[in-house]
């Protein structure tokens, strides 16, 4: 799946600080020491629990902080990341946080319909939504390939995997 | 035998076979579309696992692997570049012979020697994992401890360029299998009671690679293209069958051992077939220009390496590739445990899922060879539907596991890490692993200690423990030494350098 490798900047070019990577170095800390700190709150545990419940994430945690410390440190030394390349990625362009954004706002919008109006619905606007995201411009098109891709996967779980999946809106329609 | 023969009977049932040919086909369209894999595609559907008995649900599960790994071979021919590490390989010669329009004879040397080698590496793999497995089941907690650690240590470690960022990933993903109350306290849940029952890992798999796919290339979309290499029926004439048996059979050789080791998967023996296979060659001034052999071999060893991880799969309980973990939570949730006494327990479902990998190998060969135009035209697909599309049933997906708005918001979070770990480079695999093994190693921990009532010499009283700790402390070692040699010679270099400007 993943095919990266890591490339140290030798001495003889100028030396590339990766400055993101010590936003990641700084988020390993804080995961490290919410680790510990959720640990330190747990009881004993039982008599017949010869491995505390503490155990794990005290490993873990500290772990995690010192990751976080090696990460730094060879991030000043010119430790540089290489990105995950693939088919259909062109690491040659600067990457493109906008169409990222408006990708997660549709799913969003999917996180607190989905209640109210239902997979039948916000599926389908899901699907519309991202292909609108990614630079799709037939928009009733792809409103009715969403469509009938949430009504498919409706009915087939429905029928096929007899899992009824909420209906919201549309219960007693379907 | 006659165990064997009843799995065949029951896999050649018509509902069997049609999990199997739905499986191979499913496996096969997702392997050759980009952005999407056959581990993405196994968490996906989890959903079937909810209703499917399991044998069919297994069966349809084994054809996607085996079919991935067949699709991704079409996309590195047909298109120039590879979409799974395992077939990074095939790339080099299989789109030079493509471009000297041989396309049709790469296919055909890919899709038999994926035959070829996949079916002496399934009977291999039922030679081996009975044996494994009746060793295994000797062995205490402490033992099994003492294997999942370095397990962890070798899926972290060894495969990909960087050990940091091996375990980095692989203790976040430990951090993620914290979550819950699974040892009686609410560990991480920060008083949410939808975090009581733990994050389940098919939220975790299909955030980190469907979305975090999805969203990473979104961000990197190709503006123009890929040329995609038309291609009629695959066929071979006498000449390319002289020279890929060979290459077949030295593939499977590497493939097969390096699939069943802890650290193994494909990359490594693709890679030594195609070195192999350069340097035996009676054509080195086609190799670089397309040579047969160069597609033959590294295909074979990716088929057999896939084989080849069932036998730890089955035998141990230990997943060695993504697509692997994915299939081992799969059987967890029907309340199976793989490992050694899964060979004991269920005979029937474990001889079934054998068989039906030889039927998966065969319908792969029948099916692929006059059907590869259409997988060809699956690489044109729209970008923007396939990426929604990816979206859509990685949604359905997560959604699915409890009608829960919640996992989806989960989702996109586990998503934006996926994101952050290819921008990163941080590989995918142990993390996924660590969140499926980090329970186990907790309970096998406990239950070592349970029985010697705390006493810690317990981990290496058993004589597997201690051979393995020894494995683990001199890998360790060898990594150590291996970084200090590294960072000296850059040094020296360094110091070298000063000189002559100085000078």
């Amino acid at each position: 799946m993943s095919t990266t490798t890591e490339t140290t900047t030798g001495p003889e070019g100028p030396r590339v600080v990766d400055r993101a990577q010590y936003g990641l170095a700084a988020f390993l800390a804080v995961v490290g020491v919410v680790v510990v700190v959720d640990a330190t709150g747990l009881r004993p545990g039982f008599a017949d629990q010869p491995v505390q419940p503490s155990f794990l994430p005290y490993v873990v945690g500290t772990a995690l902080v010192v990751l976080a410390v090696t990460l730094a440190v060879a991030t000043a030394r010119g430790n540089v990341a290489e990105p995950e390349g693939g088919e259909d990625v062109d690491l040659t362009e600067p990457s493109d946080w906008f169409t990222v954004a408006k990708l997660a706002g549709v799913f969003l919008a999917n996180v607190l319909l989905v209640d109210t109006l239902g997979w039948a619905i916000t599926g389908a606007l899901l699907f519309a939504g991202c292909a609108w995201a990614l630079g799709s411009r037939t928009l009733l098109k792809d409103v009715a390939i969403g469509a009938a891709l949430s009504l498919i996967t409706w009915y087939g779980f429905y029928v096929g995997l007899g899992l009824p999946i909420p209906a919201g809106i549309l219960d007693g329609v379907l | 035998m006659d165990l064997f023969l009843d799995g065949l009977m029951n896999a050649l049932t018509p509902e069997n076979l049609l999990y199997a040919v739905i499986g191979v086909l499913l496996g096969t369209a997702v392997g050759v579309l980009p952005g999407i894999g056959p581990a993405m595609t196994l968490a996906l559907l989890f959903p079937i696992t909810y209703t499917v008995p399991v044998d069919s649900a297994l069966i349809m599960f084994a054809g996607i692997y085996y079919g991935g790994m067949y699709g991704g071979s079409t996309t590195s021919i047909l298109l120039n570049t590879p979409g799974e590490s395992s077939s990074v390989v095939t790339a080099i010669e299989g789109n030079q012979m493509a471009k000297r329009g041989r396309a049709a004879q790469a296919l055909a040397t890919a899709a038999i020697g994926s035959f070829v080698a996949g079916t002496i590496a399934t009977a291999l793999l039922v030679l081996f994992a009975p044996k494994v497995s009746s060793a295994v089941v000797q062995l205490g907690a402490p033992s099994y401890f003492a294997i999942l650690l370095l397990a962890l240590v070798a899926v972290s470690a060894v495969l990909g360029s960087s050990k940091m960022r091996g375990f980095i990933a692989l203790f976040l993903g430990l951090a993620i299998a914290l979550v819950g109350t699974s040892t009686g306290q609410a560990r991480l849940t920060f008083g949410s009671p939808l975090l009581a029952d733990g994050i389940d890992v098919v939220v975790v798999a299909v955030a980190i690679f469907a979305i975090g796919e999805a969203l990473w290339v979104a961000a990197h979309l190709r503006r123009r293209p890929l040329q995609v290499i038309p291609v009629g029926r695959p066929w071979m004439d006498r000449k390319d069958w002289g020279r890929s048996w060979k290459p077949w059979l030295r593939g499977t050789a590497f493939g097969f051992p390096f699939g069943a080791l802890p650290a193994g998967g494909a990359e490594v023996p693709t890679f030594l077939s195609y070195i192999t296979e350069r340097r035996l060659t009676k054509h080195p001034e086609e190799f670089g220009k397309g040579a047969i052999e160069g597609v033959a071999g590294p295909e074979a060893a990716n088929n057999a390496s896939a084989a080849g991880t069932m036998v730890p799969l089955l035998a141990i309980g230990l997943p060695t590739t993504a697509t692997a973990a994915i299939m081992l939570n799969a059987i967890q949730s029907y309340g199976i445990q793989p490992g050694p006494q899964l060979f004991d327990n269920e005979p029937a479902l474990v001889w079934t899922l054998l068989a039906s990998l030889f039927v998966a190998n065969t319908l792969l060969l029948v099916l692929n060879l006059p059907l590869a135009p259409i997988w060809a035209k699956l690489l044109r697909v729209p970008r923007p539907y396939l990426y929604a599309g990816i979206l859509f049933f990685a949604s359905l997906g997560a959604y699915s596991v409890s009608f829960e708005p919640f996992d989806l918001a989960l989702l996109l979070v586990l998503g934006f890490l996926g994101v952050a770990m290819r921008r990163f480079g941080l590989p995918v695999l142990p993390l996924i692993v660590g969140v499926i093994l980090g329970p186990s190693l907790e309970n096998q921990l406990t239950q070592a200690l349970a029985l010697s009532g705390g006493d810690v010499s317990t981990l290496w009283s058993e004589p597997v423990a201690k051979v393995v700790y020894a494995v683990l402390v001199l890998a360790l070692v060898a990594m150590a030494v291996a970084a200090v040699r590294g960072r000296a010679a850059r040094r020296g270099a360094s110091s070298v350098e000063k000189e002559e400007v100085s000078a």
